[in-house]
């Protein structure tokens, strides 16, 4: 789990274009958005993508992201559940 | 400055009709042009209703009369269709009788036709007819091809700002008509559907797998179209003695400031655009006996928009309902072509229905008009259009008295 | 209508170089890429900013020039929001990102396209990134154009300056495709400023070639 989530740590910092941040900055727990990481929707659909890309996930309805995205450990949960 | 603009010519083309007459037939009938997408071969072919024009580029080559082996762009073609249309509808046969414009917006220029050739263009050994549409690509050139179509000369521009991109160029056509630069301009927009557009807006996952409901509480996003629509705007001299199908009295644009895409809760830069609009026109928001809304059928746009206007109107919203049921959202070309479609509002006293709103939504204190109304005088019409980029923009028609 | 206007502070980025009121303000010629030079330039000025990493090359472009000649005046302090226009130029509208979007449609093996690489298929995002950046609210548009028209932007200007739709303008040039960026961006107001340029065509003319 630790692994998986310093994994989605690098994976989010590179696709989201989050400059000179590293993983070490992005708490387990804290929420995504509306944090201190100034992610908006166009982030969260990005999100989407990358699950899709790196996990083979697919999310159809954008809504569903709320709940997914809470927080690193929240999509890190979602994905052993989901994995294929 | 207290020239009036007179519109004196109308032209349109999208999946309700080539022209103005079956664009009344099809709204008279309140039947939509939305459909399954023929044209395109994309993987979303039978995942997403489009609003197409039921036309290949060589059925547009042909009615035209251009010989089968011209390269033009989808874009232009539609542009060439409709602007075609206004100018004979404003019986402007000489266009050097007096100083003429023509200002056309879109949004993916060439995009349609170039996108079959990506891989071809990035292969430097690939050589053929391709090329030629490639100089085709950028957005100015249907401006130019519409120009020399109609061999206008004495001002030529093109706008683009997304999804108000029609709408602006309107407003720019009347500003150069109260500054004396021109006498009379063709302004609308043009833009056709392509995979671009299409694979984008799926990223974005604001399409609806069925069609679009703006205003409706379970709306689930909108439907993507193609078309043109142009009016005629002239100088009190130019027009002199013509039909005057009404006046353009009101125009205004603002920016959200809000997010790239998605509009502000408030809707400030929507509220903004129309107060201008009002101010200029000298009207109250009680004048106003329809509202064209941009009305989209995305969750953010209709919930924006409906505060916006009911942040101005009060309680006492008029008629008000989207056309984007009939016709999609055609991007680039939607305010040139509903400005049409609120021209006509106004010449036969008729309020469109805002097709598929089965639940109004709970936000807002108005029901969007849900069956063709025409037992109503129609004096002003407000028509809305917003852009990513916070680009807002709306008009006023006015009853010519 | 007679009433003149005055361009009051002007910034070109371009070539490795930064230019405020025609003087050099900052060189880097260590790095090629357009995308990379901007990156230097917002370090150098500190913008601190974060969405800059988020946007694409003709938004970094123009959020950088409009950032240097918005202070020059402390435009944004001066005009309520409302009252500052924006209305800009360019030739090749967003082509830089729309073949990014339509290489990464076109890839069927590997389908992945990216949502905020298409927000950016559109010119007048640029804009939207300054209104946001500074809460301008004001009128705003971008026209496309073989090259720039100082004609027509001048006088458009004026006339919006002129009938009162706007006390401000950020206007101008901002072109990026294939590596190639040209930003020229200036504000035009109805008081003279120490650079006392008047706001018409031949001016016009003559500070966009002096910044080439």
């Amino acid at each position: 789990m630790t692994e998986l989530m310093d994994q989605l740590k690098e994976q989010i910092i590179l696709q989201l274009n989050l400059e000179g941040m590293k993983k070490e900055d992005i708490d387990n727990d804290s929420s995504l958005f509306g944090g201190g990481l100034g992610l908006d929707s166009i982030d969260a659909l990005e999100l989407i993508v990358l699950l899709e890309k790196n996990y083979g996930i697919k999310i159809a309805n954008p809504a569903d992201g709320k709940k997914i995205f809470q927080s690193i450990r929240s999509m890190a949960e979602f994905i052993e559940a989901n994995k294929k | 400055m207290n020239q009036k603009i007179y519109i004196t010519g109308i032209g349109i083309i999208s999946a309700i009709g080539d022209n103005v007459e079956e664009t009344l037939d099809s709204v008279r009938k309140q039947k939509s042009g939305i459909g399954k997408l023929d044209n395109i071969v994309t993987r979303y072919k039978n995942e997403i209703p489009v609003g197409e024009v039921k036309h290949t580029n060589q059925e547009l080559i042909q009615l035209l009369g251009f010989s089968a082996e011209t390269k033009i762009t989808r874009t232009s073609l539609l542009g060439i269709v409709a602007a075609k249309e206004a100018m004979q509808s404003a019986g402007i046969k000489n266009p050097k009788e007096f100083r003429t414009g023509l200002i056309s917006a879109n949004s993916v220029g060439g995009m349609a036709i170039t996108e079959n050739y990506y891989k071809d263009y990035l292969n430097p050994e690939k050589k053929g007819d391709f090329i030629e549409y490639i100089k085709k690509h950028d957005c100015g050139d249907s401006t130019e091809a519409i120009a020399n179509y109609l061999g206008i000369k004495d001002h030529i521009s093109t706008i683009s700002t997304a999804c108000s991109s029609s709408a602006n160029s309107i407003m720019l056509g009347a500003r150069l008509i109260k500054n004396n630069i021109v006498d009379r301009v063709i302004v609308g927009g043009t833009d056709s559907l392509s995979k671009f557009t299409i694979n984008g807006f799926m990223t974005l996952m604001i399409l609806d797998k069925e069609q679009c409901k703006p205003f409706d509480a379970g709306r689930k996003g909108l439907n993507l179209g193609e078309g043109a629509g142009f009016i005629v705007l002239e100088s009190e001299n130019a027009a002199a003695g013509k039909e005057i199908f009404c006046e353009l009295t009101g125009y205004g644009n603002a920016n959200d400031a809000y997010h790239q895409t998605a509009s502000s809760p408030t809707g400030e830069g929507a509220y903004l655009a129309m107060e201008k609009a009002f101010k200029q026109s000298g009207l109250e928001p009680g004048d106003i006996d329809y509202i064209n809304a941009h009305g989209t059928g995305t969750e953010i746009n209709d919930l924006s928009e409906g505060n916006a206007i009911q942040r101005l109107f009060k309680n006492k919203v008029p008629e008000i309902s989207s056309t984007k049921g009939f016709t999609g959202h055609t991007l680039g070309a939607c305010g040139g072509i509903e400005a049409v479609l609120s021209v006509l509002a106004i010449k036969y006293n008729m309020v469109y229905p805002s097709l598929n709103c089965v639940h109004p939504m709970s936000e807002l204190n108005f029901i969007p008009t849900k069956e063709l109304k025409t037992d109503k005088r129609i004096n002003h019409v407000l028509s809305n259009s917003f852009g990513f980029g916070g680009n807002s923009s709306a008009l006023i028609f006015s009853r010519h008295k | 209508m007679t009433d003149k206007n005055y361009i009051t502070a002007v910034c070109s980025v371009k070539n490795g170089t930064v230019k405020i009121n025609n003087t050099f303000d900052f060189t880097n010629s260590l790095v090629t890429s357009g995308v990379d030079f901007l990156k230097s330039v917002y370090t150098h000025y500190q913008f601190n900013y974060p969405k800059f990493f988020k946007m694409d090359g003709l938004c970094k472009l123009a959020f950088t020039a409009s950032e240097l000649v918005l202070k020059q005046n402390n435009i944004t302090n001066t005009y309520k929001p409302e009252d500052i226009a924006i209305i800009i130029a360019n030739r090749t509208s967003s082509l830089e990102t729309d073949s990014e979007h339509q290489h990464a449609i076109s890839n069927k093996e590997n389908y992945f396209p990216s949502p905020s690489v298409f927000v950016y298929t559109l010119p007048n995002i640029m804009i939207g990134e300054i209104a946001i950046r500074n809460k301008i609210t004001g009128e705003n548009s971008v026209f496309i154009f073989d090259k720039f028209d100082a004609e027509f932007m001048s006088e458009y200007v004026n006339s919006l300056l002129n009938s009162n739709k706007a006390q401000c303008c950020i206007t101008g040039w901002v072109d990026f495709y294939d590596n190639k960026y040209e930003a020229f961006l200036i504000t035009v107001e109805k008081k003279k400023s120490a650079l006392g340029i008047e706001n018409q065509t031949e001016e016009l003319n003559k500070l966009f070639i002096t910044n080439a």
